[in-house]
């Protein structure tokens, strides 16, 4: 007998990103009842960058994070939502507070060597009575089996699933395949495994159809893509494909495709699309959330975006250093003008 | 000047205690009279040793049964061993330069709000994050009010100890504070990004500021100048990456305009390698507090 799959919506949280971190409420309301009536088990809620991630370096929220959680909780019959926090950047009293306003799922992520950073985070998340998530950003950075040891920790601190976190979409096929079983034999009973893809390298799903037969049970998804870089693994292209391959998911194909066309497609500001800057993304393997951080200082200095892109891989910048995008720009800025960024001159 | 030195020990032989040993050693006001650690196969005692230094495993008892006591005692263990000893400190009238994250007594910057604390008897050095971006805050502040401003700390993962993993909230929370506190801005946040890459990166501070849409540019961008040298002085590996950037109000930041500061602190590879400039920003601004309140004493 197949396993069941869990598909967790993410279109609310790293959709954020594609949405310049400026959702409304009503739209909050609207893609979760759509989700939630198409049998969506877990839908995510929380600024890109995971609660307390409304900023300067990432975007300032439009709407308060736990305002749209407790709007998510209201408008949920049986989905669970999850949060998002980046250890480092949100604290467990951000934990607190979206637990309060009704979230019941922590997802706490750390890039894919630092996971030892979480375990304050796991150890609260329990002690709130949350279900647990562990992920493990850039995961195309180390090898299987170092990854398996970071899941590891996490899982040893209290995570009851870890993730597979494609950052970057860099991840081809096989690479993913042998992240997500390295992961499977090292956590055995003790963890579930997951995969978050991205579409830069077009794979998002065909990675998550691989980590599904290689033991993963939770995979990720967003309606239309919406998502950091060229998008995530498609909610809607997800439940179809498993559902032509005989994986339950609990999910309504017609119910999903209904939401992406109906409720998310009208609010698109651009359709998620692996253009030259997200395909340098999954190729070079750099952080997706970065895209529109870089097209932005590319506009701001008159650099390319994808020249910004290529230096941020070089550089081995990881999730949260958007500030180093400004920095690489005006650097790029400084050599075409052949002047330092910075005259020291100045009295 | 030739007045008396400051006597002084150190409590932690680690790493930080050992880095901060190298400083005040080159120190005209300081003497580094012992290091002080529990533990006697210690390595730190070991290199105090080596050092000329008179090193006791005999903890903060030892320190204290001396028949002369220090003026001044540098803690770096942790935040909850300088809970334990920093009554016994002030009990015995020996000034506390708490480099842990205990904050026991008032933060403290160097070029921002030493002045005013010099006879306080337990001083906190915030945190490396804290210690690199604040005076830029203050640079900030004293020329436009600052609604918010908030600082991002890149540091290698190597330079990240067992104890700031383990509290990573600690750090957001301690340095966001005294942003608000220390820095003078109406609210503060702070982010502290681990990176693996190897070779290790040197530090990275970037330092957002939200400032009035009619804010005096150039008044600001001098004020920043002007404080990134007297930081400098005593943490040599302290530069500006780029001019301060200035952005145009936004609908977005809440009608604020933004000014944004890109540093990067190279350390001065005492103990600690270059890199690792998160430590020695804070070894440095520690032996700058312990060298300013010398200076006071004698010339009171």
């Amino acid at each position: 007998m197949t396993p069941k799959i869990r598909i967790t919506d993410s279109t609310l949280r790293d959709g954020s990103h594609a949405m310049a971190h400026r959702f409304t409420e009503e739209q909050v309301r609207g893609v979760v009842h759509a989700l939630d009536r198409a049998g969506v088990e877990v839908i995510e809620v929380s600024h890109g960058d995971g609660l307390g991630g409304s900023s300067f370096n990432y975007g300032f929220s439009l709407e308060d994070d736990v305002k749209l959680v407790a709007a998510a909780v209201d408008e949920a019959t049986s989905a669970k939502i999850a949060v998002l926090l980046l250890p480092g950047l949100g604290t467990v009293e951000d934990l607190k507070l979206a637990r309060d306003a009704g979230a019941s799922v922590a997802r706490i992520a750390t890039h894919c060597t630092e996971a030892d950073v979480s375990l304050q985070h796991f150890a609260a998340a329990r002690q709130l009575g949350m279900e647990t998530v562990g992920f493990l950003m850039l995961s195309h950075r180390i090898a299987p089996a170092a990854l398996a040891r970071q899941a590891r920790i996490m899982a040893d601190g209290g995570a009851q699933c870890v993730y597979v976190v494609d950052s970057a979409g860099a991840l081809v096929l096989g690479e993913a395949q042998e992240r997500i079983s390295a992961l499977v034999a090292e956590l055995g009973s003790d963890a579930q495994v997951g995969f978050h893809g991205h579409q830069n390298l077009s794979l998002g799903i065909a990675n998550s159809v691989l980590a599904a037969q290689n033991g993963a049970t939770q995979i990720d998804g967003a309606l239309c893509a919406l998502g950091a870089g060229a998008g995530n693994a498609p909610t809607e292209v997800l439940a179809a494909t498993f559902d032509r391959l005989g994986i339950p998911t609990g999910v309504n194909v017609q119910g999903v495709l209904a939401a992406a066309e109906d409720v998310v497609k009208p609010f698109l500001p651009r359709l998620p699309f692996a253009d030259r800057s997200a395909i340098t993304q999954g190729y070079a393997g750099v952080y997706s959330s970065f895209l529109l951080h870089a097209e932005r200082a590319a506009e701001r200095y008159g650099v390319p975006a994808h020249e910004i892109l290529q230096r941020v891989g070089e550089a081995g910048y990881v999730g949260g250093q958007e500030d180093m995008i400004i920095d690489v720009a005006l650097q790029l800025a400084a050599e075409r003008d052949g002047a330092p960024p910075c005259s020291r001159a100045r009295p | 000047m030739s007045a008396r030195k400051l006597g002084a020990a150190i409590v932690g032989p680690g790493n930080i205690g050992t880095d901060l040993l190298m400083k005040l050693l080159r120190s005209d006001t300081i003497e580094v009279r012992a290091m002080v650690g529990v533990d006697p196969d210690s390595d730190g005692l070991a290199r105090a040793r080596a050092l000329g230094v008179e090193a006791s495993a005999g903890g903060v008892d030892w320190l204290l049964s001396q028949e002369t006591l220090p003026d001044l005692v540098f803690e770096a263990t942790s935040a909850q061993a300088h809970l334990a000893n920093a009554p016994r400190y002030r009990e015995a009238g020996i000034t506390a330069i708490d480099l842990t994250p205990a904050a026991a007594g008032p933060y403290v910057c160097p070029p921002v709000n030493l002045d005013d604390l010099a006879a306080v008897p337990n001083l906190n050095m915030i945190t490396c994050g804290g210690q690199a971006t604040i005076p830029i805050v203050h640079a900030v502040s004293t020329v436009v009010p600052v609604a918010y401003a908030e600082i991002v700390a890149s540091i290698a993962s190597r330079s990240a100890g067992p104890g700031t993993r383990a509290n990573i909230d600690e750090f957001t929370q301690t340095t966001a504070r005294a942003i608000e506190q220390v820095g003078g801005a109406g609210r503060g946040k702070a982010i502290i990004i681990l990176n693996p890459v190897d070779p290790p990166m040197i530090m990275r501070d970037t330092v957002f500021c939200a400032i009035p849409p009619d804010a005096d540019t150039n008044a600001v961008a001098a004020s920043v100048h002007r404080m990134v040298a007297r930081v400098a002085a005593y943490v040599p590996g302290y530069t500006l990456r780029a001019e301060p950037q200035f952005d145009e109000p936004r609908e977005a930041w809440n009608g604020w305009g933004r000014v944004a500061v890109f540093l990067e602190v190279r350390g001065n590879g005492d103990y600690l390698p270059p890199w690792a400039g998160n430590l020695d920003i804070m070894t440095a601004a520690a032996a700058q507090v312990g060298e300013q309140l010398a200076r006071e004493r004698a010339a009171a």
